[in-house]
C-alpha cells in the first residue's frame, strides 16, 4: 500500500513543486492518540470479578462496622431536655411571655444522673432543635470582614436587618447571627456540693481565633439596639476571645445542632448526680424549639452515633448476601459470557 | 420578468449586481449583534441568560453571580470566535475568486480586471482552460465554424467535452469586429435552470440587420464550467455574481443540528418542566412557611411588611438554586468532544487516500453523531462509486475471448499476434473500435493525438484501438483517417445513425477508399445487436461472452458489421435524407429507417470496457448494508448504466435473488400506474426473502413529486434500494428533501458540482474529493478521498461519536443534577417536612462552579477515547449500528435511569451525611465538604464503570482529577481569608470523614454495580456480548469466516431482524415490510421467552425514541 501511495502521490505534488513528494505529503502524521489506539485495558464484569468485589467489600465493611459501634457504645452521653421544665409551672401557659419579661429571674436547677463512668474531658454541649442556623436570610447576615479586620468596622455589608444602630453607627459584630448569640448559662455541682468547673477556653476552632477573629477587634454598639436579640458581649474583651460568640458563629447546616459550652476535666463515676444551675435566658419558645444540655464523652470516631456502625453492617452484611446470590445463580444457571449464538442475527440465521 | 443587457455599454441604464462572489455571513459591522441574535435563538442559551441576569440582584443569589457570568461569557466567547474564524475563511476564499484576473473587452482594446469587476453586458475573454468567471452569451470562438468545447463538471457532473455554437447572428464575424460589438439581449431574470436558457439577442447596426436571433442554452458559457479545446471564445455577461446559475442553485446552507443535539434539547426542555414544577411547588412551601413559621423564629427578623415581589423572591431563589440542573458545562463540553471527533477524522491514517493525496476532513465539526445515526444513503454514482475512468479491458472476437488470463486484452499476447498477422475478423473489429464513434481527434503541435469524446465508452474504445496499432488520426469534414500498422487507410463517413437509448445502438455507414465498398458499422447494447445478426451465425459464443462479462461488472457492446450493395444504399440512403428533414415525429421515423439497415450483421465481437468500481465499493455497500442503512442510487446517468453498475457493485441483486421494478411513464396517468403497481409489488413481496429496487427516471420522478409525494413517500419507506437515474441536481435535493420530511437520517455522498445541493441539504453531506473539481467536498459536512472511507467514517467515527457523546450528556445532567437535588434535599432538610424552606446553598460558589466546570467535566471529557467494541469487531459486526441508528444509547428510558441514579445518589450522599454529622458536628462548611466530596468519589467511580475501555489518559484523568480536588481543596483550605480555611485538614483528621466518604460510596455504588453486572450477564445487550467476546479472547476471532458468511447469508435473505426500517412501523401500512415476515414470527416463537423479551425491549426502546421523534 505504502508503495503504491508513494508513486501515485509523485504526479499530483510535482505540479506544484518538484521538491519530492514525501514533503508535501498531506498524510497526517502517525501517532497512536491520532489513530485512537492508544493502548487501553478492557475490563469487563465476568462473575469472578464482581462477586469478589462484593465479598472483598464486605470484609472491608463488616470489621469497620462493629468498630464503629463499638466506639459508639463507648461513649457515654447525658441529654437533658429543659426548656419546658425550666418555665415556672404558672407562666406555662405564656412561655414567650416569661422568656420575653427580664424582670422574671430565669434560674432554674436540674439534677442529673451519671449512668456510668465518664472519664475527663467530659464535653458539655448545648443542643438546640427546630432552629434554621441555616436559614437563608440567617447565613447570610454576617461579614467576615469586620470580624476580622479593626479597620473594617464600618464594613457592615451583608449584615442586613442588623447593620446599624438606629442612629447609623456600625454594630460590631454586625448580623443577625451574632444578634442571636445564645446566652443560658449553665454550672455545675456536684451531689456532694463540690463544684464542678467548666473550661471554656479552647472551645472554639484555633484557626477562627487566630485567623477569623480579630483579637484587636472589639465589640461596640452590640445589642444596644431596642429589640435584644440574645448574649451579650464584654466590650473590652477582643471578639478572638469571644469563644462562645466564636462558636455560634460556625453555623449549622441543619436544624437541629450542638455546639460546645465548655469541657469538664475532671472525671465522673457511675450514680453521681449533678446538679445543674442554668440561665434560662435564650428563647427558643416563639418557635416552639427544643434545647437541650448534653455532657458526652468522646470516642476516636466523635460522639455517640449509631448510625456509621449500623450502616456499615448492614452495607456488609448485604454484600456478603449479593455475593453468595451471585455465586449461586453463577452455578446454579451458567452463562457462557459472548457466546455469539446470543446474537440475534446468528440465532437468525441458526433458525433458518 | 425579463431583463434587458446591452452589450459592452457602460452607460446602460439599468444596473445588475456585479461579480462578487460573496458566501459570507456576518461583515464586520453586523457580526457581534447577529452572531449574539443567533447564539440566543437556542433555548439553553436564553436559559443561561435569563439565569445570569437573576444573579445579579442579590436579594436572591444564593452564590456569586461570577459562578454563571463567567462560564456564560467564555462559552459565547468560544462559539463567537469559532463563527467569525470560520467566515473569515469564507471571506479569503470569496476573495480569491473575486480577484481572479480576468480578460474584458472594453473600447475593443482588451484589459485585465479582477473578475468581482466583471458588470452584466461586459465581453469576457477566454483562453483554453480558463474557468468561466460568470454566465456569458457566447459571442465568438477562435474555431472557423463558431463551436467551442466546454466541460460542465462543476455545474453537473459531466466530465464530457459539450459543444457550445455561437448564436448564428455572430457568425463570421473577425474578433476585431467583436470587440466593438453592440447590441441587446432580452433574457429571463436569473434563475436556477441550468438547462434552459430562453433569450433573443438582437445586434445593432453595422453589424447586421435587425434580426432577431434566438439564443438557447447551447450558446451560453456558464460559471464554473471550463473552456477546453478551444484556443479562445469570448463572450457576454448575462448574470454575474451570485445571480448565476450556479449561484442561484447553491442555497444557502443551513445550519444542521444532530438528532443527538435534537434529542439534548428536548431533554434539557423536560429538565427544565421539571425544575419549574420544584422551583413552584418548593416557592409554594417556602412562601407558607415563612408565613407561618419564620415569622415565629424572632432571630431571622422577617419585616413585617415586605415589598411587593417578596411572594416571588423565594420561588426566585429556588430557581437560581435550581438553574444548575441544566448544566453550564455541557455545551463546552459537547463542543469540545466534538472538535476532537473531526479531528480524529482528519487524523485517520486509514482514510488517507494515497492515489490523491487527500486526508479525509471534518469541515463540519458539529455533526459526528449524526454519521452513526445514518439510516439512508444516497449516492452518487459515476465518480462516487466508479472511478470515473473507462478502461478497455476483454474483448470477444470471432469467438475468442482475449483478455481473460491476465484481465487485459491489451496485453494479451494472442490478440497482439493476430494483429501482427493480420487476421481479418480482429482488423474489421479494430476498425469498427477506431471509426464508429463520434470521438474528435485532436491533434497537439507536438504530433501526439488526443481524443474528445461526448462518450466515456467511445474514449475508451478509441483510446484502445490506437493501442492496438489502429490509430484513429484524423476526422476532417467527411474523410476518416485511420492509421493502421503505419499504412494510413482513409474512409468516406456517408451517414451517422445516431444513438439514442431507445435503439441503444449506433451506426456508421462508411464507404472504404480502398476498395470503395460500402460497409456499415455498428455497435451497440447485446440486446440491440444480437437479434439483428444474420441468420445461421453462431451467437451461443457472444451470449457467453456477454453474460461473463456482465458478471464481471463490465460493459459490454456487441460490434456488427455487414457490407452494403451501392444499390441498397443508395435506395435506403435516399429514405434517411427524407426522414432526416420530416419535422413530425422526427426520432421515431429515423429509428424506423435505421432498423431497414440495422439487420443482417455479422458479429464480430464483443468490447469489454470497466468502469472501474473505486475499491472497495461492493464491501463498503455490504457491510453498511448489514448496518441497516439503506441505499439510494441518485444518477444523472443513463439507466442502462445505473443499473449495471448497480449490480457490480451489489447495490442490487441480479436474478433471481433481486427484483427490479421499473417506474416509468410519460405522462401523469402512465406514472401513477406505474407507482400504483409497483407499491403493489413492494408490499406483497415484502414477506419474500428477496430484494426488490425500483429504478425511477428524471421525467417519471419530476411528475411524481408534484403529484403524488405521499405515495412516493411511501414508497422510499418501503424500499431499501433504488435508482434515480437521469435526475438534476434540484432532483436529488428534492428527493433528499423527501426523505427529511420523512423523518429519516439521510446522508448525501457525491463527487460532482452536481451533488452540491444534495450535499447541503441532507442531514450529513460527503463529498468525495474526485476527479469532476472540489465543489462536492468544499460543500460537504466531509470530505473523504475514495467511497470505501465511508464504512469506515460511519460504523468507526460515527458510532463511537454517538456512543460517546450519548454517555457524556447523559452524565452532564446526571451530576448536575446530583449536587441540585442535595441542595433541593437541604431545604426541605429531613426532620421535618417544609421547615426551612429558604434557598440556602449548601455549597459554596467555589465549590460550585469547580464542581460543575472542572472536578465532574474533566474526566468525562476522556470519553473521546472511550471505545465500547474494537473496530475490527464493529467491522465484522455492523448490525449493532442500529444501537445507534434508534438512538437506544440516548433516549427518554435510558435517561430515566440516569435521572434515578442521580436521585439516589444525591439522598444516599445527603441522608448519609447529614447522619453522620450531625449533632455537634453539623458545622455548615464541614458538611458541605463531606457532601462535596462524597459527590466526588461517587461520579470517580460512575465515570470508571461507565467507560468501556481506559487508556492511560483517561486513568489519570479520573483517579487524576480526584487527587486534584484534595490538592485543590487542601490549597483553599490553607488560605485564611476563603470560608473554607482549615476545613480539610480538619476533615483529614477525622477517621468519620473517611468512613462516611467510603459508605457513601459503598451504598452509592453497590446497587449500580450489581443491577449492571446482572443485566451485563443475564440481560446482555449485543454490544455487551460482543464485549465479552472479544475481551474473553476466543470467539470473535475463531468464529471466524464460516459464521461470517453465514451472517452475510443471513443479511443477505433476511436483510438483518435488527434492519432499522422494521422500525419505522409508524404506519400499519408500512408494516409488513419485514418484522412481521413469516422468519421473523417463526424466530420470536421458536426462541425462548426470554429472548423475546429481549426483544421486545428493544422494540419498545426504539419506538419510544421514535415516537419522540414525531412529536
Amino acid at each position: 500500500m505504502n508503495r503504491t501511495g508513494a508513486s501515485a502521490a509523485e504526479p499530483s505534488s510535482g505540479s506544484g513543486d518538484g521538491t519530492g513528494a514525501r514533503r508535501n505529503s498531506k498524510r497526517p502524521k502517525y501517532s497512536r492518540f491520532t489513530q485512537q489506539e492508544l493502548p487501553a485495558c478492557k475490563p469487563i464484569l465476568t462473575p469472578q470479578w464482581v462477586i469478589s468485589v462484593f465479598t472483598f467489600v464486605g470484609i472491608i465493611f463488616v470489621p469497620i462496622g462493629v468498630a464503629a459501634l463499638l466506639a459508639s457504645n463507648h461513649v457515654v452521653e447525658i441529654i437533658d431536655r429543659y426548656e419546658t421544665a425550666c418555665v415556672p409551672p404558672n407562666m406555662t401557659d405564656d412561655k414567650i411571655g416569661y422568656i420575653q419579661n427580664p424582670t422574671i429571674d430565669k434560674t432554674c436547677t436540674r439534677i442529673l444522673k451519671v449512668p456510668k463512668d465518664m472519664d475527663s474531658p467530659i464535653y458539655v454541649y448545648y443542643q438546640l432543635d427546630n432552629f434554621y442556623q441555616n436559614h437563608r436570610r440567617y447565613v447570610k447576615s454576617r461579614n467576615d470582614q469586620q470580624l476580622r479586620d479593626r479597620s473594617k468596622a464600618n464594613d457592615t455589608s451583608g449584615c442586613d436587618p442588623e447593620k446599624t444602630t438606629s442612629d447609623g453607627t456600625p454594630i460590631v459584630p454586625c448580623g443577625l447571627i451574632a444578634w442571636s448569640l445564645f446566652n443560658d448559662t449553665y454550672n455545675f455541682t456536684r451531689g456532694n456540693g463540690e463544684a464542678l468547673k467548666v473550661n471554656k477556653n479552647d472551645i472554639s476552632w484555633k484557626s477562627d481565633r487566630d485567623h477569623k477573629f480579630g483579637s484587636d477587634v472589639f465589640p461596640r454598639n452590640f445589642q444596644n439596639g431596642t429589640l435584644i436579640g440574645g448574649g451579650t458581649l464584654d466590650s473590652n474583651k477582643p471578639l478572638s476571645e469571644q469563644e462562645d460568640l466564636i462558636v455560634w458563629m460556625r453555623t449549622a447546616a441543619l436544624p437541629t445542632f450542638r455546639k460546645l459550652y465548655g469541657r469538664i476535666e475532671v472525671d465522673l463515676k457511675v450514680n453521681d448526680t449533678i446538679m445543674v444551675t442554668l440561665k434560662n435566658n435564650y428563647n427558643t419558645y416563639s418557635f416552639g424549639g427544643k434545647k437541650k444540655l448534653v455532657l458526652s464523652t468522646t470516642s476516636w470516631l466523635g460522639g455517640k452515633n449509631d448510625f456509621l456502625g449500623i450502616a456499615y453492617l448492614s452495607i456488609g452484611g448485604l454484600c456478603f448476601f449479593l455475593a453468595t446470590v451471585f455465586t449461586v445463580v453463577y452455578l446454579v444457571k451458567p452463562r457462557k459470557l459472548g457466546d455469539p449464538s446470543y446474537l440475534s442475527w446468528n440465532r437468525n440465521a441458526a433458525a433458518q | 420578468m425579463k431583463r434587458f443587457v446591452y452589450i459592452n455599454d457602460d452607460s446602460s441604464p439599468i444596473s445588475f449586481c456585479d461579480n462578487r462572489v460573496s458566501n459570507r455571513k456576518y461583515t464586520v459591522l453586523n457580526f457581534l449583534p447577529k452572531n449574539l441574535w443567533e447564539q440566543f435563538s437556542r433555548f439553553m442559551n436564553q436559559y443561561f441568560l435569563l439565569i445570569a441576569c437573576l444573579q445579579l440582584w442579590p436579594l436572591i443569589t444564593p452564590v456569586n453571580p461570577a459562578s454563571t457570568w463567567g462560564p456564560l461569557i467564555f462559552i459565547f466567547a468560544v462559539s463567537a470566535t469559532k463563527e467569525a474564524w470560520d467566515d473569515y475563511n469564507r471571506y479569503l476564499s470569496d476573495k480569491k475568486a473575486n480577484e481572479k484576473k480576468i480578460w474584458v473587452v472594453k473600447e475593443g482594446i482588451r484589459k485585465h480586471i479582477e473578475a468581482q469587476d466583471i458588470h452584466v453586458g461586459n465581453i469576457i475573454w477566454l483562453r483554453e482552460n480558463d474557468e468561466v468567471p460568470c454566465d456569458l452569451v457566447l459571442l465568438g470562438t477562435s474555431d472557423p465554424q463558431g463551436i467551442c468545447f466546454v466541460q460542465t463538471a462543476a455545474l453537473d457532473g459531466e466530465t464530457d467535452l459539450k459543444t457550445r455554437l455561437i448564436p448564428s447572428a455572430c457568425v463570421g464575424l473577425a474578433s476585431e469586429q467583436l470587440y466593438k460589438m453592440k447590441g441587446v439581449i432580452e433574457c429571463p431574470n436569473p434563475d436556477k435552470d441550468i438547462r434552459r436558457f430562453d433569450a433573443n439577442m438582437r445586434l445593432f447596426p453595422p453589424f447586421l440587420d435587425n434580426d432577431l436571433c434566438p439564443l438557447t442554452i447551447k450558446n451560453t458559457l456558464l460559471q464554473s464550467c471550463h473552456l477546453r479545446n478551444t484556443e479562445w471564445a469570448c463572450g457576454v455577461a448575462v448574470y454575474t455574481g451570485n445571480e448565476t446559475k450556479l449561484g442561484m442553485s447553491k442555497g444557502i446552507p443551513e445550519p444542521k443540528l444532530t438528532a443527538v443535539d435534537a434529542m439534548i434539547d428536548k431533554l434539557t426542555g423536560a429538565i427544565f418542566l421539571f425544575q419549574l414544577v420544584v422551583v413552584i411547588v418548593l416557592g409554594f412551601a417556602g412562601n407558607i412557611w415563612k408565613d407561618t413559621e419564620a415569622r415565629k423564629q424572632w432571630y431571622v427578623k422577617y419585616p413585617p411588611e415586605g415589598p411587593w415581589y417578596e411572594l416571588l423572591i423565594i420561588p426566585l431563589r429556588f430557581e437560581l438554586l435550581c438553574s444548575i440542573m441544566i448544566p453550564i458545562s455541557i455545551k463546552v463540553s459537547l463542543d469540545l468532544v466534538k472538535s476532537l471527533y473531526a479531528k480524529f477524522i482528519d487524523w485517520d491514517e486509514e482514510m488517507f487516500d494515497h492515489d490523491t493525496n487527500t486526508p479525509s476532513h471534518a469541515a463540519n465539526t458539529a455533526i459526528s453523531e449524526d454519521l452513526g445515526q445514518v439510516e439512508y444513503i444516497l449516492t452518487d454514482k459515476t465518480g462516487t462509486l466508479t472511478e470515473n475512468r473507462m478502461v478497455f479491458r476483454r474483448c470477444c472476437i470471432s469467438g475468442i475471448l482475449y483478455g481473460s488470463a491476465s484481465g487485459d486484452a491489451l496485453r494479451d499476447a494472442e490478440l497482439l499476434n493476430a494483429i501482427s498477422n493480420n487476421v481479418p475478423d480482429v482488423i474489421r473489429f479494430l476498425t469498427i473500435m477506431a471509426i464508429c464513434n463520434t470521438v474528435i481527434p485532436i491533434k497537439s503541435n507536438s504530433g501526439a493525438i488526443s481524443y474528445k469524446a461526448q462518450s466515456q465508452d467511445e474514449d475508451a474504445l478509441v483510446n484502445a484501438a490506437a493501442q492496438l496499432h489502429m490509430v484513429l488520426i484524423s476526422k476532417s469534414s467527411n474523410i476518416i483517417e485511420v492509421n493502421f500498422s503505419s499504412t494510413a487507410l482513409q474512409y468516406v463517413l456517408l451517414d451517422i445513425l445516431e444513438f439514442t437509448s431507445d435503439r441503444k445502438r449506433m451506426s456508421v455507414i462508411v464507404k472504404d477508399c480502398q476498395n470503395g465498398k460500402i460497409i456499415l458499422l455498428c455497435k451497440g447494447a447485446d440486446e440491440a445487436i444480437l437479434p439483428h445478426a444474420c441468420a445461421g451465425q453462431q451467437m451461443r459464443t457472444y451470449i457467453d461472452a456477454v453474460e461473463q462479462y456482465a458478471q464481471l461488472g463490465l460493459r459490454t457492446l456487441c460490434l456488427g458489421w455487414r457490407q452494403l450493395e451501392d444499390d441498397d444504399y443508395n435506395e435506403w440512403s435516399h429514405m434517411f435524407k427524407e426522414a432526416s428533414s420530416s419535422v413530425t415525429d422526427r426520432e421515431w421515423k429515423l429509428a424506423e429507417i435505421c432498423q431497414k439497415i440495422e439487420h443482417n450483421l455479422e458479429i464480430l465481437g464483443v468490447t469489454a470496457i470497466e468502469d472501474r468500481l473505486q475499491d472497495g465499493v461492493p464491501e463498503t455497500i455490504e457491510i453498511l448494508r448489514r448496518a441497516g442503512i439503506n441505499f439510494w442510487m441518485l444518477t444523472g446517468d443513463k439507466q442502462d448504466t445505473a443499473i449495471q453498475i448497480a449490480l457490480s457493485c451489489n447495490f442490487i441483486s441480479s436474478e433471481p435473488r433481486g427484483q427490479l421494478l421499473f417506474l416509468n411513464g410519460k405522462n401523469e396517468g402512465e406514472v401513477f400506474r406505474s407507482l400504483d403497481r409497483i407499491l403493489r409489488t413492494m408490499k406483497l413481496t415484502s414477506s419474500e426473502p428477496k430484494e426488490v429496487a425500483f429504478v425511477v427516471d428524471g421525467v417519471s420522478l419530476e411528475i411524481i413529486l408534484k403529484n403524488y409525494k405521499e405515495s412516493f413517500a411511501e414508497l422510499a419507506t418501503l424500499s431499501r434500494t433504488a435508482i434515480c437515474c437521469r435526475v438534476t441536481p434540484s432532483q436529488k435535493a428534492q428527493l433528499v428533501e423527501l426523505f427529511k420530511s420523512c423523518d429519516y437520517r439521510t446522508l448525501a455522498v457525491g463527487d460532482g458540482g452536481n451533488d452540491v445541493r444534495m450535499i447541503q441539504q441532507a442531514d450529513i453531506g460527503v463529498g468525495i474529493s474526485g476527479r469532476e473539481g472540489l465543489q462536492a467536498a468544499r460543500a460537504a459536512d466531509y470530505s473523504i478521498g475514495k467511497f470505501r472511507f465511508l464504512k469506515r467514517l460511519i460504523l468507526v467515527h460515527g458510532r463511537y461519536s454517538y456512543n460517546r457523546t450519548a454517555f457524556l450528556s447523559q452524565y452532564s445532567f446526571y451530576k448536575s443534577l446530583l449536587i441540585c437535588f442535595i441542595q433541593i434535599l437541604l431545604s426541605l432538610s429531613s426532620f421535618s417536612l417544609f421547615s426551612g424552606v429558604s434557598g440556602t446553598s449548601l455549597f459554596n460558589s467555589v465549590s460550585l462552579m469547580a464542581y460543575n466546570v472542572f472536578y465532574t467535566s474533566i474526566p468525562v471529557l476522556t470519553c473521546v477515547f472511550d471505545k465500547d467494541l474494537s473496530e475490527k469487531t464493529v467491522m465484522q459486526n455492523p448490525q449493532i449500528l442500529v444501537y445507534c441508528q434508534a438512538g437506544r444509547l440516548l433516549n427518554p428510558s435510558t435517561f430515566a435511569g440516569w435521572f434515578g441514579r442521580s436521585v439516589y445518589h444525591a439522598m444516599v450522599v445527603f441522608l448519609i451525611t447529614a447522619h453522620a454529622y450531625a449533632d455537634e458536628k453539623s458545622e455548615i462548611e464541614q458538611l458541605s465538604m463531606v457532601a462535596l466530596s462524597g459527590c466526588i468519589w461517587l461520579q470517580a467511580f460512575v465515570v470508571a464503570l461507565e467507560m468501556n475501555s481506559f487508556t492511560v489518559l483517561q486513568l489519570l484523568a479520573i483517579w487524576g482529577n480526584f487527587g486534584a480536588f484534595y490538592v485543590i481543596n487542601s490549597l483553599a483550605s490553607a488560605v485564611p481569608s476563603f470560608g473554607m480555611y482549615t476545613i480539610m485538614f480538619r476533615l483529614f483528621r477525622q477517621p468519620s470523614y473517611w468512613i462516611t466518604v467510603i459508605l457513601i460510596l459503598g451504598i452509592g455504588m453497590g446497587p449500580v454495580l450489581a443491577i449492571k453486572y446482572f443485566r451485563y450477564t443475564y440481560r446482555s445487550s449485543t454490544i455487551n456480548i460482543l464485549q465479552q467476546q472479544e475481551r474473553s479472547g476466543g470467539p470473535v476471532y475463531a468464529m471466524g469466516l464460516g459464521s461470517l458468511e453465514s451472517q452475510l447469508k443471513s443479511s443477505e435473505t433476511d436483510m438483518t431482524p435488527l434492519s432499522i426500517t422494521q422500525l419505522k412501523n409508524r404506519n400499519s401500512v408500512f408494516e409488513p415490510l419485514l418484522s412481521d415476515s413469516p422468519t421473523a414470527t417463526r424466530r420470536s416463537v421458536g426462541s425462548s421467552a426470554f429472548d423475546y423479551l429481549q426483544a421486545a425491549q428493544g422494540r419498545l426502546s426504539s419506538s419510544h425514541s421514535r415516537n419522540l421523534k414525531n412529536n
